[in-house]
């Protein structure tokens, strides 16, 4: 079934997405996985759209909504990085416990 | 009938006082002036309305409630408790009397101020004290009389509390050391709380169980309720008996007594000698008798004994006394027990012996507090050890304690002896049914206690009048009595006099009212 | 009134001459009578305000208020000789309810006019006016002139409200202010802590008497109905034994009489009178003669028909004769050491009431108040010439004086009259009514039953008093001679007084020769008719003729007494006490120390009663009776601790322990909150992980 392959893509850019949201240090390097593993995600939805031929494609539309949303979030999440690493001169993500607080 | 006697001037005598705390406590701290003469300005209307109540008053029905309110106004309906109020010859000297002192005592504080200082809450305080002594006098009701019953204690409270002895003491048995004030305030309140929360069972008792279901003391009054409460009788009786008897105070109650004299500034001691151990024996005479004769009866020997007990241990215990104002409170004691043995007789002479002696007492010890008092406020001691030759140095003050002293031992003609005569006179043939031996013996002790009297009085006059004055004062300069003292004492001093020589002033009032009040409730 | 007197008047037609007597209401001056008592108070009141700037400093008022007495009591005296007067007069001053017999018990003051208080009103005014002269020269110069009138007035006031008393209640009001008043007066000179002591003592001695006093007082007027004597003596009239005086009357009489003893200074309530010498000497001379001492006389002879009649308290005499007999005996021999020469005089007064008493108690009312009226006279005489010669020599002991006839002849002459009057010599004052006492007991040995004193014991008695006299003449022949004869012991130059202290003696010597002359058995009865003069008639029996044994073993028995103390101390020259000791054997300690009598009272009853009884009674009253009150306040404070601790511990930790497990708790949970986004995220990868697992291996 033509669907299998695009799952299996998609699973292995989520994973990839994951890895490097848990092991890169870097902050950029973090939002680049985070969009990576919303890539997987539009893949999944494109590829259902297609498999279950959904008469409104409401899997595309949910992409392009993940797409628009996506590029507003690495607008947003550079943006804090940077002024992050204004203040802290680091963009390392162990050096940020912020949250804790 | 005009709305003056139609309860407005009783109730005007009673509340004045009160609004004219209100209106001292409105008057900024720093105008003292304005703050005295407020006070004095509310008290002595109240005192005027309540001579020309006097003067009003109809002696020929003496015996008749006066002055009341026509129709009965509720106060609290659930409870069937209603504004009744109204005065008879019974309670007409005491309410004279009430009024009266609250104005000598506002006169006398002109310039005696106790520290700390503070007029303004001390004249506050008395002028509610006087709306509670003048309330209980004129209360007809169970609950509205035990409301003003208690409000006296808040006021007195304060007064000794904060304005009271600052020494320290060490209580016995306690072992605890702390301001006289302090023990004796919280003494006091304790005391009488405790009395009469025992009367308050009583009075509801009276409601609930006598079947009548009212607080109207003249309602209750005639034996009816006695009847409706069947056995329960001795034990209401029992708890009347104790909220009264620690307010008058009679032996064994009367310990908080001392102290609380003691402690308290002159003016507090004043009222609470002239006006306030009266509310205990009042309450005997207007509630305990009318509403409870038959257990009056069976209560009387106790009465007695223990009445003629405190007459001689009190005199006694005078013997003892180092200090003068302690010494006046412990003669308090023993006078009252003059007072509680003519009441025990149930007779009306008895009882008119006991209103004569209540008044009696109200002028003369309330003077003696006085003298007590402006001697302490010049010496800075009331150790008579260290007094003595104040005749020398003060001699006005030295012969107006010299004189107030023979009228406290009962002198004749003057107004301490037909309390203390009179009773005796009625414990020989008390009523019928009561035990004539016991009596009489109560009658030889009781008199024996004049001469016990007559000791302390005349051993106090040796020490602090008498003699030389120690080399300690010499140097001082003294002041002999002021225009304010003087203002304040005179007018006791005439009538001291004047009840001693014609004591009609009190028994005009008192007798037919008493008369009809011992047959109501004895028959005969 | 009129009811009254047809009660009595079966017993007025049993008078001496067998005729009803009548007696007048006394018209206008028995109804203006009330300004007797009345003046002096108001003089004194008067005195005491504006007294610094009357005329004399007050002494005016007090004196002028004395003199109107005097003037007034004169006038009703001489007619009530012409004829007899009883009046009373009342206002009523207060009703204080019913006796049991329905009777409306009131109050009232008034005044009583009859032939006892008229004898009264005349020997306070005379007696009084002239110490009151007298005092003028002896108090001059005094620190408080004004203060002492004042109390001066007072003193004759109260008597005057006591002799005047209509009722029992005005005559107890005048009772007192006498003991009052002689309270002030003994303790004038308060600065000395001895006077005021003495001052106390007197009026504590009367005190306990004044409980006899109240106690009779209540019994009678309660068995009676009334405070009046016109109804008492109206009960007594109808001689009812089953009247409810009647049945009272035993303790009424002694506890009447009781009160009598205290003012009247009996055995063993005398301790009082020799005390009051702390009092300036004109006090001493009015107190002993005319006001205070006499009044418990007055009583017994104002109650009189109560004492006499029987079924009433006739059986009470037979102790008033005892007390008197043991009075007059017994501190007559105390007069024997004295050597204040006041102190002499107080014991002779004690002995002389003594007689007053015994005379009562035998039944003889004429007799006793006869002698009253005389002993007025020559011992207000012997005091102020006592007064004018301590006032010469600053001493009050006769060890300081000696000799003194030549300095002071008028003080000498007239001392020596009343020395002889009080002895009872012919034709002196104190001769007749001591006979006439001496005449009454015989008379009472004779007639009277057992219950009204017993024949033995007036015999008895009679004897006695007949030692009395002789006692009487013996220190007073001591006391004459130790001060007047010898030589002077004291310092400086003694001198006669001045003319108004010596005026006033004269005429006292005056008097004391003539008053007794108007009561001469057979020959005057003067006396005897205006004492007469009352609502119920005493009843007494009047010797009718001078009974010459008596009077003649009495005379015998004063001579004899002059005779041995003239030989014992007439000219002595040397102090007398050590050789009292010898003269006196085996008596003298205990004279010395006056039957230790006052030391009983002191230690046996006052130190005990001030000290460890009052100690006792003021440590039971903080430790035991407090105890229970602070002893409850203790256990409250105790109970309340419990209370705490539990409400702390066990209430609270409840509440306390599930808010400490949610905080250990949270802080646990807390741990996991690290801030690292990554752990964050492995933490949701890894429960994804988990969840996916469940799901697919259940």
């Amino acid at each position: 079934m033509i669907i299998n392959q695009f799952l299996i893509l998609g699973a292995a850019l989520f994973s990839i997405g994951v890895y490097g949201v848990l092991a890169r240090r870097n902050a950029v390097l973090v939002l680049l996985s985070v969009e990576l593993m919303l890539a997987a995600v539009n893949i999944n939805l494109v590829a259902f759209d297609r498999y279950l031929q959904d008469s409104i494609a409401g899997g595309q539309i949910f992409a392009l909504f993940v797409i628009t949303v996506a590029a507003a979030e690495v607008g947003i999440g550079l943006a804090i990085v940077l002024l992050i690493f204004r203040n802290r001169k680091s963009a390392n993500v162990d050096e940020l416990d912020l949250m804790k607080l | 009938m005009s709305s003056f006697e139609n309860g407005w001037a009783l109730t005007l005598i009673v509340f004045l006082p009160a609004v004219g705390a209100a209106a001292v406590l409105a008057i900024p701290k720093a105008q003292e002036e304005a703050q005295k003469w407020t006070a004095l300005l509310f008290a002595g209307v109240s005192f005027v309305l309540s001579v020309i109540v006097a003067f009003q008053f109809d002696y020929g029905a003496a015996d008749k409630i006066q002055f009341g309110p026509d129709s009965t106004l509720t106060w609290i309906g659930a409870i069937n408790s209603n504004y009744a109020i109204g005065i008879d010859g019974i309670s007409l000297p005491l309410l004279v009397l009430s009024t009266f002192m609250t104005v000598l005592s506002i006169i006398y504080s002109w310039n005696h101020w106790p520290e700390p200082h503070n007029p303004k809450v001390f004249s506050a305080l008395i002028l509610v004290l006087a709306t509670g002594m003048a309330g209980t006098f004129v209360a007809l009701d169970l609950i509205l009389f035990f409301v003003f019953f208690e409000v006296v204690l808040l006021p007195m409270y304060f007064m000794i509390g904060i304005w009271g002895d600052r020494n320290k003491v060490t209580i016995p048995v306690l072992g605890m050391e702390t301001e006289m004030r302090l023990y004796a305030a919280i003494k006091f309140f304790l005391f009488t709380l405790f009395g009469s929360a025992f009367m308050l069972l009583g009075f509801l008792a009276l409601y609930f169980k006598s079947g009548l279901e009212t607080f109207s003391m003249i309602s209750l009054s005639g034996g009816g309720a006695e009847r409706g409460l069947e056995g329960l009788a001795v034990w209401v009786f029992a708890a009347l008996f104790l909220g009264f008897a620690v307010k008058v105070p009679m032996f064994p109650f009367h310990t908080w007594l001392p102290d609380a004299h003691t402690a308290a500034p002159t003016v507090g001691s004043v009222l609470l000698a002239a006006i306030l151990l009266k509310l205990g024996t009042y309450a005997f005479v207007r509630i305990a008798i009318p509403i409870m004769p038959e257990q009056s009866q069976n209560w009387a020997p106790v009465i007695g004994i223990l009445a003629v007990v405190g007459i001689i241990y009190a005199s006694l215990a005078c013997l003892a006394q180092t200090d003068m104002k302690r010494l006046i409170a412990f003669s308090s004691v023993g006078h009252m027990g003059f007072v509680m043995l003519g009441i025990a007789t149930l007779t009306d002479i008895g009882i008119n012996a006991a209103i004569i002696g209540m008044v009696a007492h109200g002028i003369i010890t309330g003077l003696l507090f006085f003298l007590a008092g402006s001697m302490s406020h010049r010496y800075h001691t009331r150790e008579m050890a260290r007094l003595g030759g104040n005749q020398k140095l003060l001699p006005i003050m030295g012969g107006i304690l010299g004189f107030t002293a023979m009228a406290s031992l009962g002198l004749p003609g003057l107004a301490g002896f037909w309390g203390e005569f009179l009773s005796l006179l009625a414990a020989f043939n008390p009523l019928d049914g009561l035990s004539i031996p016991l009596f009489r013996t109560l009658m030889v002790i009781g008199a024996v206690g004049t001469v016990l009297a007559a000791g302390y009085l005349l051993w106090m006059l040796q020490k602090v009048n008498f003699g030389e004055p120690s080399d300690e004062w010499l140097e001082h300069e003294m002041h002999d009595v002021d225009g304010y003292e003087l203002a304040a004492w005179v007018p006791l001093l005439v009538a001291t006099l004047a009840i001693g020589v014609f004591p009609k002033i009190v028994f005009g009032a008192t007798t037919d009212a008493v008369s009809e009040m011992v047959r109501m409730a004895f028959g005969g | 009134m009129s009811s009254l007197l047809a009660f009595a008047a079966p017993l007025l037609l049993a008078a001496e001459d067998g005729a009803p007597k009548e007696f007048s209401d006394g018209g206008v001056l028995a109804e203006w009578a009330w300004l007797i008592p009345v003046v002096p108070m108001v003089a004194a009141f008067a005195i005491v305000f504006i007294g610094k700037r009357s005329p004399w400093k007050g002494w005016g008022l007090a004196t002028g208020s004395m003199a109107f007495v005097m003037i007034y009591g004169a006038i009703l005296f001489i007619s009530n000789l012409n004829k007899g007067i009883t009046y009373e007069g009342s206002v009523a001053i207060g009703e204080i309810g019913t006796d049991p017999y329905g009777h409306t018990l009131g109050l009232e003051w008034g005044w009583m006019v009859d032939g006892l208080s008229i004898m009264m009103y005349l020997v306070v005014g005379l007696v009084g006016f002239l110490v009151f002269t007298y005092a003028k020269g002896y108090m001059e110069g005094d620190i408080r002139y004004t203060w002492f009138f004042a109390s001066f007035a007072l003193f004759g006031g109260g008597m005057l409200v006591l002799v005047s008393a209509p009722n029992l209640i005005q005559l107890i009001v005048g009772w007192e202010l006498v003991g009052v008043s002689s309270y002030l007066l003994i303790g004038h000179y308060w600065e000395e802590h001895e006077n005021s002591s003495a001052a106390i003592k007197a009026f504590l001695v009367n005190k306990v008497a004044d409980v006899g006093l109240f106690i009779g007082a209540i019994i009678i007027s309660l068995s009676v109905g009334s405070f009046r004597f016109t109804d008492i003596m109206a009960v007594i009239a109808e001689g009812d034994s089953q009247s409810a005086l009647a049945r009272f009357s035993f303790w009424a009489g002694v506890a009447i009489f009781i009160g009598a003893m205290g003012k009247s200074a009996q055995f063993p309530l005398h301790v009082w009178l020799p005390d009051a010498m702390a009092g300036p000497t004109p006090v001493s001379a009015l107190m002993h003669a005319a006001t205070m001492v006499t009044a418990g006389v007055y009583l017994i002879g104002r109650l009189f028909p109560f004492y006499n009649t029987e079924f009433f308290a006739d059986d009470t005499r037979y102790i008033i004769i005892i007390i008197g007999t043991l009075t007059l005996f017994l501190t007559g021999l105390l007069a024997l050491v004295a050597n204040d020469i006041k102190k002499v005089l107080a014991y002779s007064t004690l002995s002389q009431l003594g007689y007053m008493v015994t005379a009562m108690g035998a039944g003889a009312y004429t007799a006793g108040l006869f002698h009253l009226f005389t002993h007025a006279f020559f011992k207000s005489l012997l005091f102020l010439g006592a007064g004018s010669v301590i006032h010469a020599v600053h001493s009050n002991n006769m060890s300081d004086m000696g000799g003194l006839r030549k300095y002071m002849p008028q003080t000498f002459w007239t001392f020596l009259i009343g020395s002889l009057a009080l002895a009872g010599i012919v034709p002196l004052a104190g001769f007749w009514s001591k006979d006439e006492i001496l005449a009454s007991i015989q008379y009472a040995g004779q007639n009277y039953t057992t219950a009204q004193g017993g024949a033995e014991l007036a015999n008895f008695v009679l004897v006695v008093a007949i030692l009395g006299a002789f006692v009487t003449a013996f220190y007073m022949t001591r006391a004459v001679s130790l001060t007047f004869f010898g030589e002077y012991k004291g310092h400086g130059h003694p001198h006669e007084s001045p003319k108004i202290m010596t005026y006033p003696l004269i005429a006292l010597a005056g008097f004391s020769v003539v008053a007794g002359w108007i009561n001469i058995p057979g020959v005057i009865k003067w006396f005897t008719e205006a004492l007469e003069a009352r609502f119920l008639a005493p009843g007494d029996h009047h010797p009718e003729a001078i009974n010459f044994g008596l009077a003649a073993i009495g005379t015998v028995a004063a001579v004899a007494g002059i005779a041995i103390g003239y030989f014992i101390w007439f000219a002595d020259r040397e102090t007398q006490k050590e050789r009292d000791k010898f003269r006196i054997p085996v008596l003298y300690p205990l004279l010395e120390h006056k039957y230790y009598i006052d030391d009983f009272y002191m230690d046996g009853i006052v130190r005990p009663l001030r000290g460890p009884v009052a100690r006792a009674v003021d440590w039971f009253n903080g430790h035991i009776i407090d105890l229970v009150i602070n002893g409850t306040g203790w256990l409250a404070v105790r109970i309340a601790r419990v209370t705490y601790w539990v409400d702390q511990r066990g209430v609270d930790g409840v509440f306390n322990a599930s808010a400490a497990a949610t905080g250990g708790t949270g802080g646990l949970v807390r741990l996991l909150q690290t801030g690292r986004i990554q752990q964050y995220v492995f933490l949701i990868v890894a429960g994804t992980v988990v969840l996916v697992a469940g799901f697919i291996i259940f």
